[in-house]
């Protein structure tokens, strides 16, 4: 890590929610880097906090959230940003798209309203021009005649439709980054190729930075440059997409591969699962996180909390001691 | 966002447990009441049907702490008499059209089919009509006195009671427990008495809570219209309109009675919103 | 749509007609003899015969039904028993007064009830939400009738802004009739502002916590922006069902205020025919009063066509 050409640099980020029983952290100590242009993923389970990445970066977490850290976007911290200010780098500067996009829409609204809308907001300019950079919009995200569909409401479209909607209002005021938590996990498979492949071609297009953020290995090795894995809020391992693929330092990493469905797998093949399920965060262990479900643990495991260890060339990290033994 | 909306499904007890305003207060207000109706049994400042006519529209003294009416009555005696027979009323209705409600709503939950939806049309024609208005029109059809009045807040109560004890008894009948019992070759009024009814008894005593304050009300609107409880018998809602007529001349009477009124309805919302949060701690957040 | 639009009306009049059979059945039927009602004990045998003729008392009951029926829907309600005029002049004569009451209540409901709900639920969990809240309680717990008395205490007795009671008609000029029901229609609508406040709060929370909504914020629109654009449309939907389940409330609640403010209104109508057995009023009220609560429902569901538009193209 550590090249100087970051859009986007988080620094010793926490976040801690409240909870029955006093504040969960849900994010501990989270350091990642995106430069300009580049494609990024962010993999892990529900609960592994990635999306609470994404919205701290957004600053949409609850209100009664508490964040520690840096949020570094284009020189400027957004954790320490006040509401409007951040106002005015949402939807403008950095946009999103989210994982519903059934819901993701207000229903009580024309389609080509709610994009206008970013644009009149954070351009100010004047409904007809807004409309016709909505009508713009439209045919980049793929809606096929823009025109006759600008005035629908969002129960006139299909789910795969309402995606490219989301992503045109995400796109409005060409953002320096785009983030897309899980775009395509509420949708059928044949229509998550086509957003995925919307989404990179539009971010090589308009020079964006993406932020993928999924549960799915696979999604984001085919798309993004540089990957990072979360566990239970914590970082376990980050690098160039490729090396991690080539070597999935992490135990956690290599249990996410294997239990990937594969259509080479042979009928009757079993997939394999990853053994027992995410720690409470309210109850973290002391050593590595991971211990409890990992193949490989030794008891030294089980001491101190492994930090990140070299694991490959270009910046490629594991939070791991066992890295031969996995490998 | 899935990592935020998976707030902790299990209760903690603990937290259950812990001590609500809502709760307290409520059952505060309303053992007040009670313990206003029960002490009218042995002990009034004045007997009942005392009138001191030298009193007449009397302000607070050591003689009549809240004053007396335009007869010279006691009103601490007539509004302790009246929370026995506001009480009273209320809580016979509530017992009657609840009784009669949930019979009828766990039988169309039991039977389904057309017992069913002839039940829960009527439920819902009869729904339609404001408690108030389907007690004024029993009242019209039975003539007034105080066995009118009970049935006639029944009546307004049926409705209510059949929509959800239906609704939760249907809810009841899908779940495992009741398979179970009908695979073990239990016949539906076992199931009903033994299985339903105890499971949605909570839900029944919260909504009855609440229309224990609703039916205090209607109690308390009919006699000031002269169509409830037939004078001498003390009613809060007959002090409120005699206190109308002399509020020239003595404005406090219309105070007191209406004051009790308030508690008595304030009491038992606070008790029945307590107890809903208390078996449903879900609904908790969202209030 | 209109397939569905002719079905729900259908449903309406069918309902109504239910309604008007067994109110007939209820009220008419019942042992009593509006004859002797209306002429004393004192009536000879001759007087009450001739008075059953001009009533109409002689006829089936299967004949006076359906006389009451098809007079319906060309306003003809039939004649009072009691005042021997009729029906449809004296519904005409309380509505000049209870519609105009019902409009001003629901006009300060409004008025009260949405800027306190939106308030709260901007500022939920601060002071200002928790003061609404509370409000909101105690406005559910004060009925109508007392509050109506208070204002009375207040406003008539002691500050001598206002009478006490009665309407001088439209006629004495339209500001002497709208004063005469300010007190009233305030007093019917405090307990329903308390209950809206309440829904219109937790509405808009729940619309707040939506999707749609993070959406509108990842666009960059303010908290404060978002609830106006975003949450406060959708968020009317329950509203609008609540306020239109209340106006029957309302409806009945106007029985009792216009009783307080000896008020000729229609809440005063069916009351007076009510103790005085006038049968041919009371069924009338009664089918007037479950037709209005009908087609207040049946028009609430439109609305919610207006407001989703989800709703509207199906």
């Amino acid at each position: 890590m550590g090249a100087g050409d970051a859009l986007l640099a988080i620094e010793n980020l926490s976040v801690s929610l409240p909870g029955d029983q006093g504040p969960r952290r849900v994010l501990r100590g989270l350091d990642l880097e995106v430069e300009r242009g580049q494609t990024y993923g962010i993999v892990g389970e529900s609960g592994s906090g990635k999306s609470i990445t994404a919205l701290a970066v957004m600053g949409l977490l609850p209100d009664r959230a508490r964040v520690e850290g840096r949020v570094l976007f284009d020189g400027h911290d957004l954790a320490q940003a006040d509401e409007r200010a951040m106002c005015r780098i949402r939807g403008n500067r950095i946009g999103m798209v989210f994982q519903e996009p059934m819901t993701a829409l207000n229903p009580a609204h024309a389609i080509g309203r709610q994009i206008a809308e970013s644009v009149i907001l954070h351009e100010g300019a004047s409904r007809k021009t807004a409309r016709a950079r909505a009508l713009d919009l439209l045919d980049l995200a793929g809606i096929p005649d823009p025109a006759s569909r600008i005035d629908d409401y969002p129960h006139q479209l299909s789910g795969g439709q309402r995606q490219r909607v989301v992503i045109a209002i995400a796109l409005a005021c060409r953002p320096d980054l785009l983030i897309a938590d899980e775009p395509t996990t509420a949708l059928d498979v044949t229509v998550q190729a086509q957003i995925l492949e919307l989404l990179t071609d539009l971010t090589e297009r308009l020079g964006m930075s993406l932020i993928l953020i999924s549960h799915d290995l696979g999604v984001v090795a085919s798309l993004c440059q540089r990957t990072a894995v979360l566990y239970a809020g914590r970082l376990v391992e980050e690098g160039p997409t490729a090396a991690l693929l080539a070597r999935h330092a992490h135990p956690y990493t290599a249990g996410l591969m294997a239990a990937r469905p594969r259509l080479t797998a042979r009928a009757g093949e079993r997939l394999t699962a990853i053994r027992g399920t995410l720690p409470d965060p309210e109850s973290v262990p002391a050593g590595c996180i991971f211990a409890a479900r990992c193949p490989y643990v030794i008891d030294d495991c089980r001491a101190a909390e492994p930090a990140l260890h070299e694991a490959g060339d270009g910046g490629h990290v594991a939070r791991c001691i066992r890295l031969e033994a996995v490998a | 966002m899935s990592e935020l909306a998976a707030s902790p499904a299990a209760p903690r007890r603990r937290r259950r447990l812990s001590l609500r305003p809502n709760l307290v207060i409520g059952t505060c207000l309303i053992a007040l009441m009670i313990a206003a109706a029960l002490l009218s049994l042995v002990w009034t400042p004045t007997p009942l049907g005392t009138m001191d006519m030298m009193s007449r529209l009397a302000g607070p003294s050591a003689a009549h702490w809240l004053g007396a009416d335009h007869f010279g009555r006691d009103v601490l005696t007539l509004l302790l008499v009246g929370a026995r027979n506001s009480l009273g009323i209320a809580f016979a209705a509530v017992l009657l059209g609840g009784a009669v409600g949930v019979f009828l709503g766990l039988f169309a939950a039991a039977r389904r089919g057309w017992a069913e939806e002839v039940i829960m049309r009527f439920a819902d024609f009869a729904f339609a009509f404001p408690a108030v208005l389907a007690a004024i029109i029993v009242t019209a059809l039975l003539g007034v006195g105080s066995t009118t009045t009970v049935i006639a807040i029944a009546v307004a109560n049926v409705p209510v009671f059949i929509r959800l004890s239906r609704a939760t008894g249907v809810d009841i009948w899908s779940r495992d427990f009741i398979l179970a019992a009908r695979s073990a070759g239990r016949g539906p009024l076992h199931i009903t008495v033994r299985h339903v009814l105890p499971n949605a008894s909570g839900v029944l005593l919260v909504q009855a809570t609440t229309q224990l304050a609703l039916a205090i009300v209607i109690e308390a609107g009919l006699s000031y219209l002269g169509l409830g409880l037939q004078p001498p018998a003390p009613s809060w809602g007959k002090m409120l309109n005699d206190a109308q007529t002399h509020m020239g001349s003595q404005p406090l009477l219309a105070i007191f009675p209406g004051l009790a009124i308030a508690i008595a309805v304030l009491g038992f919302n606070l008790l029945g919103d307590g107890l809903r949060d208390l078996l449903d701690p879900r609904l908790r957040r969202t209030r | 749509m209109w397939l569905t639009l002719f079905r729900r009306l259908a449903g309406l009049v069918t309902a109504l007609f239910v309604t008007a059979l067994v109110a007939f059945i209820l009220i008419d039927l019942l042992p009593g003899d509006p004859a002797l009602d209306m002429l004393g004990t004192q009536a000879t045998d001759e007087t009450l015969a001739a008075a059953r003729e001009a009533l109409g008392l002689n006829r089936s009951p299967l004949e006076r039904f359906l006389d009451w029926i098809i007079g319906i829907p060309v306003g003809d309600f039939g004649i009072s028993y009691r005042y021997r005029i009729p029906v449809s002049q004296m519904i005409a004569e309380g509505a000049a007064v209870t519609v105009p009451l019902g409009l001003m209540a629901v006009l300060f409901t409004t008025a009260i009830a949405l800027p306190l709900g939106v308030y709260a639920a901007a500022n939920q969990g601060r002071a200002g939400d928790s003061a609404v809240m509370a409000f909101s309680q105690i406005g559910l717990a004060v009925p109508n009738f007392w509050f109506a008395v208070l204002l009375i205490l207040l406003f008539a007795v002691t500050l001598g802004w206002f009478d006490a009671g009665g309407f001088p008609g439209w006629d004495a000029g339209f500001l002497p009739a709208v004063k005469a029901l300010l007190l009233p229609a305030f007093a019917l609508a405090l307990p329903q502002a308390a209950i809206i406040a309440r829904v219109t709060r937790s509405a808009i929370l729940d619309v707040m916590g939506q999707d749609f909504v993070r959406t509108a914020r990842a666009k960059g629109l303010s908290r404060r922006a978002a609830l106006w654009r975003h949450a406060l449309r959708n968020a009317m939907i329950p509203v609008v069902t609540v306020m239109g389940l209340q106006f029957a409330v309302l409806l009945a609640g106007s029985v009792i205020i216009e009783n307080v403010f000896y008020l000729p209104g229609l809440g005063r109508l069916i009351f007076l025919a009510i103790s005085q057995n006038d049968a041919v009023v009371v069924r009338n009220m009664v089918l007037l009063l479950a037709g209005m609560i009908m087609v207040v429902n049946f028009l609430v569901d439109l609305t919610y066509a207006l407001i989703n538009p989800r709703l509207r193209g199906t």
